[in-house]
């Protein structure tokens, strides 16, 4: 179910470092299949990479179990935060994950940065990734040897100027939705995706809701399909209204393979969507699925 | 003279098995490059008043009335350029 965020750089990295990379199957409905990931966690298994939220289906993982058996099996966890920390509480002490990871463009902040969250006694183990000012505490070269220290955490991996602008642009998005509190904006789209779901089911006849239908098990997010209408010409048709959605692969290949879907139509919620918004949405969906 | 970056706004190749195009016109230049294309293309339908499939040269594409227009089969940008001058002039 990963976004290829969490495919590629791995795969580059397998084919430098030369290890082995598996992938845990997912349910019809897209939600892991717990079993399959459980057979293949063994002692061998360095370091266990998922989503908390599914990009595409808004799938809400078990991060605090899912930890517990990676770290059984000796295995470190590395949580694709992106699409779970702008939607719901994320507590990464709580959750047990050994690193997060999440952007600041989907949680109301700029685009071109993130945060990379890493227990404190597994970064002072690990080298820097780069090289340059500020993540150095002293450089010197003597008779032609260069003897270097790494600064202290968080420095050590922020090489170079960093992306200030951005970073408090992002501080303060981040402070905005405290302020709302993050149980506030998973209630709201929480309330959203239902009333969708219900909308959806009683006014269309073409148009089949992929992923999980019960909506305890995800974020605001609804991925769609009209019978006979690319996902193409189903954003650009409710685009003519005003209404953004997302059409295509939305960086997830392998799970639109699963689904046996050439790409699909995506409409997805935030703290500023509304209720009218939403039945204005199914209203023009329900055109839509009449064509 | 006027070229396609004139109307072109900008061309976005989609994700997904279909590999669609759409191209957005600019927003200003839109009701002329509709009347434009409807004259010159082939109407073989229209769907609920908003996207109009047409022909034109043996290619079979979709324009919307917010401008855009969704195109399939082209190799590359150029080739997809090529047309839409032939398309708009």
């Amino acid at each position: 179910m990963e976004h290829h965020s969490n495919i590629i750089p791995w795969e580059i990295t397998a084919k430098i470092k030369g290890f082995k990379i598996k992938y845990a199957k997912v349910n019809d409905d897209g939600t892991l299949d717990n079993h399959d990931f459980e057979n293949k966690m063994n002692k061998k298994t360095k370091i266990c990479c998922l989503s908390h939220v599914s990009n595409v289906t808004g799938v809400i993982n078990d991060i605090k179990h899912i930890a517990a058996i990676a770290h059984d099996n000796g295995s470190l966890i590395l949580v694709d935060g992106a699409q779970s920390v702008p939607h719901l509480k994320t507590d990464v002490q709580d959750l047990n994950v050994d690193f997060l990871a999440f952007s600041g463009h989907k949680m109301l902040g700029p685009t071109g940065i993130g945060v990379f969250y890493g227990k404190n006694d597994i970064l002072q183990k690990m080298a820097p990734f780069q090289g340059g000012g500020e993540m150095i505490q002293e450089v010197s070269i003597q008779k032609d040897k260069c003897k270097v220290s790494w600064n202290e955490l968080p420095y050590k991996f922020e090489a170079g100027t960093p992306n200030i602008a951005d970073a408090i642009g992002l501080s303060a998005a981040i402070k905005y939705l405290q302020k709302i509190g993050m149980d506030n904006v998973l209630n709201h789209e929480k309330e959203l995706t239902n009333h969708t779901m219900e909308l959806i089911k009683k006014h269309t006849k073409a148009t089949t809701v992929y992923g999980p239908s019960d909506t305890s098990k995800k974020c605001g997010i609804i991925p769609f399909g009209v019978k006979n209408m690319s996902s193409h010409d189903v954003s650009l048709f409710f685009d003519n209204y005003g209404i953004m959605i997302r059409s295509g692969y939305h960086c997830a290949q392998p799970l639109h393979e699963i689904f046996k879907l050439t790409s699909s139509a995506r409409a997805s919620f935030y703290l500023y969507n509304t209720k009218e918004e939403i039945e204005r949405f199914v209203e023009v969906l329900g055109e839509i699925d009449k064509l | 003279m006027s070229t396609v970056t004139d109307y072109v706004s900008r061309i976005e190749g989609t994700c997904g098995a279909e590999s669609d195009v759409i191209v957005n016109f600019k927003y200003e230049k839109k009701d002329e490059v509709i009347a434009t294309i409807m004259k010159r293309a082939v109407l073989k339908n229209t769907v609920a008043g908003i996207i109009f499939e047409l022909t034109f040269e043996g290619v079979s594409f979709r324009l919307y009335t917010s401008g855009k227009a969704i195109f399939r089969g082209f190799k590359s940008k150029t080739e997809l350029m090529d047309y839409l001058v032939k398309l708009l002039f």
